[in-house]
């Protein structure tokens, strides 16, 4: 009797969690509602390409930062292997975006830092912090507020070009300059 | 009787955490070994009516050929089906030159559970080296043959098996719109039973078990950029462990459950920190201006290796922790051979750091004894990473591509049985052995 009982508790037990296995699945959604703080709640959007865009009202700024013979044009610093090192020519770029972030104090960018798929995953995390930052030093070096800038990293998860070599891993090995607040 | 009342104790739990198999994970053995023992494993009879609810001695057959230890002998080379010892003719076994011999018999019982029996035998001295009757529900069938394949492998090798374990690993998947999906999944060790514990649209890696196997650690962007999470796997619950400013990656449980080693950059740049998981407490482990990341604890809790590229290039170091956790003398470097040695796994009895090695443009798995230096490349593939080391320290478990899809791959120690397990699409990476199972 006792081990009918226990079968038949195993049965409801079964019926009840039905394809659900080892405890619920988490996802983001749950996650996101546990955020009491709502922090970085424009970030976790469905669709990551919209991340920081579509605030780009009119204006004069706007026009300024979308001139495609303006550096400031250029929103992407490329990189060589585990290397942060800034070229005196993308050093001109940045320039271009410090002087019109000083310009314009209630400018945000971030930082996003990333590397190719070659070397392990938390190394490449660390070094595509380490290549933002560089970008943000000059920033910063050029008045610069550090209130204006945010610094992520994504390593090599996500990748600008899906190619396994060079002509696709020089085009992940990169900072974007990523603008909001306009 | 205290082991068949834990099994029974088992069964039940196990019922509870595996339901249908999703079998999403396909194993392959790509190399096997020519000093391999000869085994044969005899389908166990099945008592019942109809088919046999589970091949155990497939199960079997295929745990013990992964371990590169042992070749099993072909199904169709059995020249007889004996399901009890005193049914074995070992002049005939020994005839073809099998070592061991597995025999055994699945009955079903009044309760519809089941009772498996099964001896093994060594052939050359005709007699049995191991019986056991073991309970368990039809679920808990596959782990019942998990369990067979640990007392084969232990009273044979002298090593404990691992194969009554799992993995942890994330998958990630492109949706209609090419958007990637990951999860965060755990699988039995064989890779069957698969079950997806954390889903997300935003990168995930980084997986690493508690000691007790209850719970995982990991990385996740889910709120836009790296944090450290803790889930129960049992009950699904999920907590921020980490949010600091900046990076925070790496986490891993160190092997007394008390600690959590991980890399912040809150202080400007990525350091190497270990927090007390209940106080949340920090100890800062590193100060350097080089990027310091990706640490291991050694087995006793008392140090870490770690990779730092403060020497120019990433090299991997180790530093002693004293009782508090703080370092107990300066990281002294590990690694000389080659400009790119990182993501250390240590061996279970601290003997061998497993780790990523750069040769030429290739990064392959290598293994280094910690006090000789001895150095051995395992692994022969374009783009090899995280590896992690079986609880019993037999195997090591790693990330590799295969056509450039993303595929796990597991080779023993000494390089000599290779095995790969795909997903049926989309990437699998990141893999965590879990420790083995206490109950």
């Amino acid at each position: 009797m006792r081990q009918f009982l226990t079968y038949l508790v195993l049965i409801s037990v079964v019926l009840t969690l039905g394809g659900c296995n080892f405890g619920p699945v988490k996802s983001d959604a749950e996650a996101e509602e546990e955020m009491a703080d709502g922090r970085d709640a424009e970030v976790s959007q469905e669709d990551e390409d919209q991340r920081f865009s579509g605030d780009l009202g009119g204006g004069a700024r706007m026009e300024e930062l979308n001139d495609p013979d303006s550096p400031l044009s250029t929103r992407v610093i490329y990189f060589d292997f585990d290397s942060s090192r800034i070229t005196d020519e993308q050093r001109e770029v940045i320039d271009a975006h410090a002087d019109f972030l000083s310009r314009n104090p209630d400018v945000e960018v971030v930082l996003e830092g990333h590397t190719d798929e070659r070397g392990t995953r938390e190394y490449n995390l660390a070094l595509g912090e380490r290549r933002a930052q560089s970008v943000e030093q000059l920033l910063q070096v050029q008045g610069v507020s550090a209130e204006q800038i945010e610094v992520i990293s994504f390593g090599e998860e996500r990748p600008a070009a899906m190619g396994h070599d060079e002509s696709a891993w020089r085009l992940n090995r990169r900072v974007e300059i990523l603008y909001s607040g306009l | 009787m205290i082991w068949m009342r834990r099994i029974g104790l088992f069964t039940l739990l196990w019922l509870l955490i595996s339901l249908p198999a999703r079998a999403v994970l396909t194993i392959e053995i790509t190399q096997g070994s020519d000093e391999a023992m000869p085994i044969a494993v005899v389908p166990f009879a099945w008592g019942g009516e109809g088919k046999a609810p589970e091949q155990l001695d497939q199960i079997i057959g295929a745990d013990l050929h992964r371990s590169g230890f042992f070749r099993p002998l072909d199904k169709d080379d059995l020249i007889a089906r004996p399901n009890t010892a005193s049914k074995v003719n070992y002049a005939d076994w020994r005839a073809l030159n099998v070592n061991y011999l597995v025999v055994g018999r699945i009955l079903p019982r009044d309760d519809g559970s089941y009772t498996v029996q099964f001896q093994l035998l060594d052939v050359n001295r005709r007699q049995q080296l191991a019986g056991y009757s073991l309970q368990t529900d039809k679920s808990g069938l596959r782990r019942t043959a998990h369990q067979i394949s640990d007392i084969i492998y232990q009273e044979i090798t002298g090593k404990r098996g691992a194969f009554d374990t799992f993995i942890a690993y994330i998958t990630v998947i492109r949706d209609q719109a090419d958007k990637p999906r990951y999860q965060l999944a755990i699988a039995d060790s064989d890779g069957h039973n698969e079950q997806v514990i954390y889903k997300s649209r935003q990168p995930m890696l980084s997986p690493s078990w508690s000691p007790d196997g209850k719970k995982l650690v990991f990385v996740s962007f889910a709120r836009g950029r790296s944090e450290i999470y803790i889930q129960n796997i049992l009950s699904g619950e999920t907590r921020r462990l980490a949010e600091f400013s900046g990076l925070n990656s790496s986490p891993t449980w160190s092997p007394d459950g008390e600690y959590l080693a991980m890399t912040l950059s809150r202080d400007g740049n990525p350091e190497v920190y270990v927090m007390h998981i209940e106080d949340r407490s920090l100890q800062r482990i590193t100060r350097n201006g080089a990027i310091d990341t990706e640490p291991a604890w050694l087995p006793d809790s008392k140090g870490l290796v770690f990779t730092s590229d403060r020497g120019g290039s990433p090299q991997l170091y180790e530093v002693a922790l004293n009782g508090d956790m703080r370092p107990a003398g300066r990281p002294a470097r590990l690694t000389f051979r080659g400009s790119y040695n990182a993501r250390a796994s240590v061996s279970p009895d601290g003997k061998h750091v497993a780790m990523v090695h750069r040769e030429g443009s290739r990064f392959r798995i290598a293994v280094q004894n910690r006090d000789s230096g001895q150095f051995r490349v395992l692994t022969d593939s374009r783009l090899d990473e995280s590896p992690s080391f079986a609880p019993n320290g037999s195997m090591i478990i790693y990330a590799t591509e295969d056509d450039y899809r993303g595929i796990l791959s597991a080779v023993s120690v000494d390089g000599r049985a290779q095995q790969q397990l795909s997903l049926q699409q989309g990437d699998v990476r990141e893999p965590a052995w879990s420790p083995l199972r206490s109950e």
